[in-house]
């Protein structure tokens, strides 16, 4: 099993500090999984101009066809200016329009303030339903407070992420589980 | 009709059209080479025309997993093989194209043929030409425009008087040969979006609609939407041909079609598309309703007759070699299009009155 984690933007380092704790996780608690860590600040990535995915190139490619290779994805993104940030929507724009099919994917949110708390409710998940993910309902919201020189300081926000693992996984396993046997119902 | 050589009182016409992709067998995981896949491509058009089917058509892709980037020398090659069948592109890739130079090869091969040519001009799907061949992808709707319309005035005069933005002026220019009857079928690719039969009715051109899976009625707004854009330009829609093309296979049952053809459609488009075709949706292919003609003959049969009623159309092409297919399972699909399906459709869309 395939588990890409996403950091989806190039400012700050909150997003990422969360990322590398749930990676971390992951890794513990699943050994077997294998998990690939993509943080968009350490690519330089073109915007979509429309092709096929298979035919960009360099961090581009690797990007794109890292994540549509993938069991499940767990987006960590933080909230700009009352939205997603335009790095992550790019991701989006440059894959095709069902490549979430048979994909599980989870979220984790770091915002400035918890006004923020219903953006990725009322905007990311939408975009992922509208690319036939299986999206893990529940996401974990992280605000700065729970902060300190880049580390996680709350202990509730380190429990919920480790919930978010475990429901990540157990989603890609059910639904893949289901998924084969309807498959092999079809016999063909 | 006539203009395009279209007799509707013959019923409706009955195609295979190949993009001339070059993908390994999935169930053995072995790719045939080049050369014997361009020979086999020869060979099935050849057996097209032994068993009295209408068109056969051959497309262009410029990437990997591909194998016809020069069709028309395929098709010139197809064009000497074959003695009736009508033979013509699936597409041509105008935009990224000189249109006199096709037209020239497609009146030689028209004239190689004895009159059978046509043409199918698209936009491409897949854009990786444009690169190769240095045009800008930003560019695409208007390349395409632009040139269709080039090439629709060579097919309508002999001496051109042309300037545009993406190609040198023409005065005077005399493009020749000419093809047998002075005039060559421009079709115009259609992806089976209203959008742009839209455009296609506008050009007063034929429509050539290409379908993945999906229900029937789906695509009769996209014919409706084309026929009318037409008619809002002056031209008669009952003068203009429709047709459609996409998947085909027959076997002895439905479940045996599926069978037979998922792993190669699956698997290819994962090579090609980037993405497979999901299990659910294949298997819905075998409705009655499902625009997919996959199933046992007389399956296939009913389709293509709820098809024709629902649309209209003139020719029905059928693709069944995407994705490694091995040349005996065309052989048997050919065998059974000309014996069981193909004499069923022309008794009941025949027109006797006309």
């Amino acid at each position: 099993m395939k588990i890409v984690a996403l950091s989806g933007s190039k400012v700050g380092s909150k997003t990422r500090t969360a990322m590398n704790y749930t990676v971390q996780k992951m890794s513990d608690k699943y050994p077997d999984v294998e998990v690939t860590l993509l943080d968009l600040a350490d690519y330089e990535i073109q915007f979509s101009d429309g092709r096929n995915y298979l035919e960009y190139e360099g961090d581009t490619g690797y990007v794109t066809k890292t994540l549509m290779e993938a069991d499940a994805i767990i987006i960590g993104t933080p909230i700009f200016q009352a939205s997603i940030p335009a790095t992550l929507k790019n991701i989006f724009d440059l894959l095709p329009q069902n490549a979430f099919r048979d994909k599980v994917v989870s979220i984790l949110v770091t915002a400035g303030s918890a006004k923020h708390y219903l953006i990725a409710e009322q905007q990311l998940k939408p975009i992922l339903a509208y690319m036939k993910a299986q999206i893990v309902q529940t996401y974990v919201f992280i605000e700065e407070a729970d902060f300190y020189r880049k580390e996680i300081t709350n202990h509730d926000v380190l429990f919920r992420i480790e919930r978010l693992v475990e429901d990540t996984i157990v989603l890609m396993e059910t639904f893949t589980e289901i998924r084969e046997k309807k498959e092999a119902e079809y016999d063909f | 009709m006539k203009k395009y050589g279209i007799d509707p009182s013959k019923g409706l016409e009955f195609g295979i059209y190949t993009l001339g992709d070059h993908l390994p067998n999935p169930l053995t995981g072995e790719r045939i080479s080049a050369e014997q896949r361009v020979h086999e491509l020869i060979e099935y058009a050849k057996l097209a025309d032994q068993a009295g089917l209408d068109f056969f058509s051959v497309g262009e892709s410029h990437q990997d997993y591909f194998v016809t980037q020069a069709h028309s020398v395929v098709l010139s090659a197809i064009a000497q093989a074959t003695n009736n069948i009508k033979i013509g592109s699936s597409s041509t890739i105008i935009s990224t194209s000189d249109p006199v130079r096709v037209y020239e090869d497609f009146s030689t091969i028209d004239l190689i043929s004895k009159g059978r040519a046509e043409i199918i001009a698209g936009r491409a799907s897949r854009v990786g030409l444009f690169e190769l061949l240095g045009y800008d992808l930003r560019d695409y709707e208007e390349l395409f425009e632009e040139k269709f319309e080039l090439l629709m005035k060579i097919n309508e005069e002999e001496v051109v008087n042309w300037s545009g933005e993406y190609r040198a002026s023409l005065r005077n220019a005399r493009v020749i040969p000419r093809p047998q009857k002075g005039f060559i079928p421009i079709w115009r690719a259609v992806g089976g979006t209203p959008a742009s039969a839209i455009k296609a009715g506008y050009a007063g051109a034929p429509m050539f609609m290409a379908h993945l899976g999906g229900p029937a009625s789906v695509f009769k707004r996209t014919i409706d939407a084309y026929r009318e854009a037409a008619k809002t330009r002056g031209f008669d829609p009952a003068e203009l041909p429709v047709a459609t093309a996409g998947f085909f296979y027959a076997a002895e049952t439905s479940q045996q079609a599926l069978k037979d053809m998922y792993p190669h459609i699956n698997e290819g488009m994962k090579k090609t598309n980037g993405a497979g075709f999901p299990k659910q949706h294949f298997a819905q292919g075998i409705d009655p309703h499902n625009i997919m003609n996959v199933g046992s003959p007389q399956q296939i049969i009913e389709k293509i007759l709820y098809q024709h009623e629902l649309f209209g159309h003139q020719r029905y092409i059928a693709q069944i070699d995407f994705g490694g297919v091995p040349f005996e399972r065309l052989m048997k699909n050919i065998e059974i299009i000309g014996n069981e399906i193909l004499p069923a459709i022309k008794k009941y869309t025949k027109k006797a009155e006309a």
